[in-house]
């Protein structure tokens, strides 16, 4: 069998695929980052190689998301691409002629614009947390819900409950206020996925011509409650895809099967490389007053790359005249 | 007196030679870093704008270095830029650095009042100096804008990595250098062949973007993370909507000088949606966007700082002006809470977009 990875490495989470070449995701594992991405993507590519069988050929590797650079070095990537290309990618793939990609995860959200399956617009959020998939998470637990029993219960609502999704922290206070007066469980929380939509909106989607097919992706798609609110919202219905939760790393995967069309060989340094030492080492530059914390990634006790630097004296000395994948 | 302004990308360049011209002992800020930053944001009231933040950081610096008289800029308008000097010298006063302020701003009665300000600082020198010291400073100025264009357009066709901003760097030595008229011809000529000795392909397909918006944050690099950099190393030809030597002509000689770019143009597109006067380079930023459109540039990436007033009434019209003129144009926002590697993102994807856009057309064609 052959194939492709895709790799989204995020500061929560880690994803990993592998396609076939029908583009059919096989297998998805999905790992915490807990800060060390290094690790948990060599974590993820013993247990992906456990379940492939031993005779699999990877055509081609793409990594995207916060770490896509590191990861990229760390495995010997084809492609590296930045979230917002790699989920419309996906998108694209998952629902035919989608025009508006509404995606939410942990930490940010953002809206794609597609046009003729090309990206015409996107935004993201900047610095607003309230409408991110975290500030969910915070408010389920604080209301003792299990995060997987949200929606549903939500669904049970009969009239919303209206909360000041503004800001988080307006948000919570008048949360606690709305539950203090004795409004029903189902109502508060289809109250605050009305609220963190219309958040999202307001922040993310403000001046996008949203347009029907809608996909609506990223882990808090697991939310039905949010997706029905989007619907209410919008008067379309949105469309959940199958693999919503790992669409960065999908969109990494075939935008590495792209990458190595032409009859490339992938750069893939091989399932092996979940057993080489890595280590990443930081030092302070003294050269100027901006002391720049640079980073370090060393394989086997060779440098192999570095970043960090404002100016790019540290990154520079190691360039090679290489070819560019990102 | 030992005199010290803020920084602003390459204008101490500029300024410093036309200081010492005139004889007159110049404490040059370090370049702005992040000590800078966090000591304007220590000091400087939390919903300031990065470009007070950074001019505070730069004469906590300079004052360090010895530096006791500020010469500043002020303004009037609806941009608080205006009592800028103002707020920042109460809060160095605050801090018990003791320094002399004097600030630069178009009179309100009389030009006397401009004048007397300036004789503040040149002493007892001939206005007849005073005026060769500005057009040597001006002509630093076009010297050092002529070499940063050309980077933006060796950048990404150079062949090794890294190779234009080391030329670049040593081209506006050169120029900074230079103490008299005479070198400095030379000197701009010098700095010009630096640049030329890169080695480029000139074949190499690029993206062209332009970058508007607020002044300070596009002239300085630190602001800006780099931006032209950033882009140039993904493959992108930039130009920036502003440069000093432009804005000199346009702003203190009228417009005398012929032959160079003008923002007046900016400020005639900008009329079939904003046609007042909002402060800052609000009317340029949106003026800028079918000007560059009808150059043949791809897109456009509009910067500035958090909490500006005039780019935010143009963001709120740049949809209009953007689909008028079918290009893209991203918004950044700086402050001093911007992560770089949000902002790669961005303009990445950003890039990306206009990447497909291209391909698509030319293979519609
Ligand atoms: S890496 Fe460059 S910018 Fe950073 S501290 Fe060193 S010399 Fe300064």
């Amino acid at each position: 069998m052959t194939g492709y990875l895709g790799i989204d490495v995020g500061s929560v989470s880690t994803n990993i695929v592998f396609i076939n070449e029908d583009n059919q995701v096989l297998e998805a594992i999905y790992l915490r980052t807990q800060g060390q991405p290094i690790r948990t993507v060599q974590h993820g590519l013993r247990e992906l190689a456990k379940q492939l069988p031993a005779s699999t050929i990877i055509k081609g590797v793409g990594t995207t998301g916060s770490a896509r650079h590191l990861t990229s070095v760390v495995v010997g990537a084809d492609v590296v691409k930045n979230e917002i290309t790699a989920h419309a990618v996906a998108a694209s793939q998952q629902v035919p002629g989608v025009q508006t990609v509404l995606e939410i995860g942990g930490q940010d959200s953002k809206i794609i614009i597609l046009r003729n399956g090309v990206v015409a617009d996107f935004a993201m959020n900047t610095v607003c947390a309230a409408g991110t998939g975290s500030f969910l998470d915070q408010q389920a637990s604080r209301l003792n819900v299990p995060i997987e029993e949200f929606g549903d219960l939500s669904l049970r609502s009969n009239t919303a409950v209206r909360i000041a999704g503004r800001c988080a922290v307006f948000a919570e206070s008048d949360m606690i206020h709305k539950q203090q007066m004795g409004f029903e469980l189902p109502d508060i929380l289809a109250g605050l996925c009305e609220a963190l939509v219309r958040n999202y909106l307001n922040n993310v989607g403000k001046g996008k011509e949203i347009l029907a097919p809608v996909a609506f992706q990223g882990g808090v798609a697991a939310n039905i409650g949010m997706r029905k609110a989007f619907e209410k919202a919008l008067g379309v219905e949105v469309h959940v895809p199958k693999h919503f939760d790992v669409m960065g790393a999908l969109g990494a995967a075939l935008l590495a099967k792209d990458a190595v069309a032409k009859g490339k060989t992938t750069r893939f340094k091989g399932f092996g490389v979940a057993d080489s030492s890595f280590s990443a080492g930081s030092f302070e530059c003294d050269g100027c007053p901006n002391l720049c914390e640079v980073i370090e990634i060393l394989e086997q006790g060779v440098t192999i790359a570095r970043w960090g630097d404002r100016c790019g004296k540290w990154a520079n000395a190691l360039a090679r005249e290489e070819e560019k994948i990102s | 007196m030992k005199v010290t302004f803020p920084h602003m990308g390459n204008l101490y360049i500029c300024v410093k030679g036309m200081l010492e011209y005139l004889g007159i002992e110049v404490v040059l800020p370090p370049p702005c870093s992040k000590r800078t930053l966090t000591l304007g944001a220590k000091y400087g009231p939390e919903f300031a704008c990065m470009p007070l933040k950074l001019n505070l950081g730069n004469f906590i610096e300079a004052y360090e270095l010895g530096a006791d008289t500020i010469m500043m800029a002020g303004g009037c308008g609806p941009c608080r830029f205006g009592y800028y000097a103002q707020v920042e010298h109460a809060i160095l006063k605050d801090l018990g650095y003791h320094y002399k302020m004097v600030v630069l701003e178009p009179p309100d009665k009389h030009i006397t009042e401009l004048t007397a300000r300036i004789s503040e600082i040149t002493g007892r020198k001939s206005w007849l100096q005073v005026i060769r010291a500005i057009r040597y400073g001006y002509l630093k100025s076009r010297a050092v804008d002529e070499v940063e264009m050309l980077s933006y357009k060796i950048r990404p066709r150079e062949l090794r990595m890294g190779e234009t901003d080391r030329a670049l760097a040593q081209a506006l030595k050169e120029i900074e250098k230079a103490d008299n008229p005479q070198e400095l011809k030379a000197a701009a000529l010098r700095g010009k062949e630096i640049m030329y000795s890169v080695a480029v392909d000139p074949h190499r397909p690029v993206i062209k973007v332009a970058l508007i918006g607020e002044i300070y944050t596009l002239l300085e690099p630190f602001a800006n993370f780099n931006i032209e950099r950033h882009l140039g190393r993904m493959g992108v030809e930039v130009d920036r909507s502003l440069h000093l030597s432009e804005w000199i002509n346009d702003h203190l000689f009228m417009g005398l000088i012929k032959g160079i770019r003008s923002s007046k143009a900016y400020r005639e597109s900008a009329k079939p949606f904003l046609n007042h006067f909002v402060g800052g380079h609000g009317m340029e930023t949106i003026g800028s966007i079918s000007v560059y459109a009808r150059q043949g540039f791809d897109g456009a990436v509009q910067v500035f700082p958090f909490t500006c007033m005039p780019e935010i009434v143009a963001q709120s019209i740049i949809p209009k002006a953007a689909a008028a003129a079918d290009m893209p144009v991203l918004t950044l926002i700086v402050d001093e809470h911007s992560g770089e590697a949000g902002l790669i993102t961005r303009l990445e994807a950003f890039i990306d977009l206009l990447a497909r856009r291209k391909h698509h057309r030319a293979m519609g064609q």
